[in-house]
């Protein structure tokens, strides 16, 4: 017993930066398995302070492009209105149905919350933004996250006034996604090298695909809104293991220059839940 | 300016120049991504006890990893090279005993090869170590080592070029006063 005391005494340093090292480990390899630890509960609020104290001085440079984009979406928008349409047939009249109009808060499936971005990555394996807007302001862990031009990650960890996105450029980030032709489901990951492109696999060989073709998310998520583009196919490639495709897509949203970003509420989320709950017990 | 205060200055700014600076910088080149901010280490005073290295080292590392969310990364990657740093200084150090001498370490404490060797091992050692533990899932041997050289050849610019602009009085230490 006493060689061990001398043993440690003697060895105390070495020790001592072990144990260090043992920590610093498991907080690495914990955080990264559930994405969350009471760790960054504190953490959020005052590097996000800092974060968004510089983001206000370097919004100034990115401007122009990013007011451009709000324009392009802008424009999209107005072309939805429906008072862009008008009726071929002067004999049919296009009336609303009240009753319809007054519950149509029920109807609706997604809610768009717009945040800022205070903070974003590009050079890491596991990339992550932070947005100003928390639990405070109605955001939840597991929402989806969009851009003016597609789609950005999903939310992971949510303190009161910030919540941290897991990026679409994360090692264990995977969407769902669909060729905006109408089939052919995949998986969207990303390889970790170059944050201009993500892979899609598990497309079927029976779908034909070519260079340009858009990806879009699927219906089928219960998060991402449907039809909100991922990006644009810049190579096709055959997955040998699967015998399906190996799809290289250029991503939709430039991720150098990400400034405004729309936190995506799922108001029937938590009755799908249930529902999905309820076929577990059976 | 006592050595207490100045390195707690330098603790602060070299996190806010990583992390408001450097990572910001697009990445030129998948393989390269500029750090800098473990030169705090490198520069802190020699009579700190081995014991205070590692601790500092742990504590300014995770600094780092609260803002970019790889909680551990960087601690580990900074223990290391705050561990190993005595031993280096204790290989390298000219024969009389510059502790005595010299606050920290620089080009006039050391020499300009000691120095540089202590810079470029400890560099490489900190980078090949983060460039692992980022990589343990991938296991693409040439992206490891592509990865690693160019970092390091990056990071030794980046302190080439912050040696000479910030010009460290080394000021030989007297009992005069």
């Amino acid at each position: 017993m006493r060689n061990v005391f001398l043993f440690i005494r003697r060895y105390f340093n070495l020790v001592f930066f072990l144990a260090l090292q043992v920590v610093a480990l498991m907080i690495l390899f914990r955080f990264n398995k559930f994405h969350e630890s009471v760790f960054d509960e504190f953490s959020n609020e005052i590097t996000g302070s800092v974060n968004s104290r510089f983001n206000s001085v370097e919004n100034y440079f990115a401007l122009k492009k990013e007011n451009e984009a709000l324009r392009q979406q802008n424009a999209e928008l107005l072309n939805k209105l429906k008072a862009d349409f008008s009726w071929p047939d002067s004999s049919q009249q296009f009336i609303s149905d009240t009753i319809r109009i007054d519950s149509l808060e029920q109807y609706r499936k997604f809610l768009f919350l717009p945040a800022k971005v205070i903070s974003n990555s590009v050079n890491t394996q596991q990339n992550y933004l932070m947005l100003q807007r928390g639990s405070a302001q109605g955001v939840t862990p597991n929402m989806a996250v969009v851009g003016p031009s597609g789609i950005i990650g999903t939310v992971v960890n949510v303190s009161k006034n910030m919540s941290v996105v897991m990026s679409l450029l994360h090692r264990q980030s995977k969407v769902v996604a669909v060729m905006k032709k109408g089939s052919g489901f995949g998986e969207i990951s990303w390889e970790g090298s170059n944050p201009h492109f993500v892979t899609l696999m598990k497309v079927p060989k029976t779908v034909q695909i070519q260079k340009g073709d858009t990806v879009v998310t699927s219906q089928f998520s219960d998060k991402y809104p449907p039809g909100y583009v991922i990006g644009i196919v810049e190579e096709v490639g055959n997955d040998e293991s699967s015998g399906s495709y190996k799809l290289k897509v250029k991503t939709a949203t430039d991720f150098f220059r990400i400034q405004n970003a729309f936190v995506v509420k799922n108001l029937q989320r938590e009755e799908l839940e249930a529902l999905e709950k309820s076929i577990k017990k059976n | 300016m006592s050595d207490l205060l100045k390195n707690i200055i330098r603790f602060f700014v070299f996190i806010l120049v990583q992390v408001l600076i450097l990572d910001k910088i697009n990445p030129l080149h998948r393989f390269i991504t500029p750090y800098l901010y473990f030169l705090f280490i490198l520069w802190l005073p020699f009579r700190i006890p081995r014991l205070g290295l590692s601790l500092l080292g742990f504590v300014f590392g995770l600094t780092l990893d609260f803002f970019t969310h790889t909680p551990g990364l960087h601690a580990a990657a900074c223990t290391l090279i705050a561990y190993l740093r005595s031993f280096l200084i204790g290989l390298l150090r000219p024969k009389e005993a510059v502790e005595i001498s010299y606050a920290e370490p620089s080009v006039t404490s050391m020499g300009l090869m000691p120095y540089a060797t202590y810079v470029l091992l400890l560099t490489f050692v900190h980078h090949a170590y983060l460039v692992f533990l980022e990589f343990l899932e991938v296991g693409n041997i040439l992206y490891f080592f592509g990865k690693v050289l160019a970092s390091t050849g990056i990071s030794l610019l980046l302190i080439a070029i912050t040696e000479m602009l910030f010009n460290r009085k080394s000021r030989y230490r007297t009992n005069v006063a």
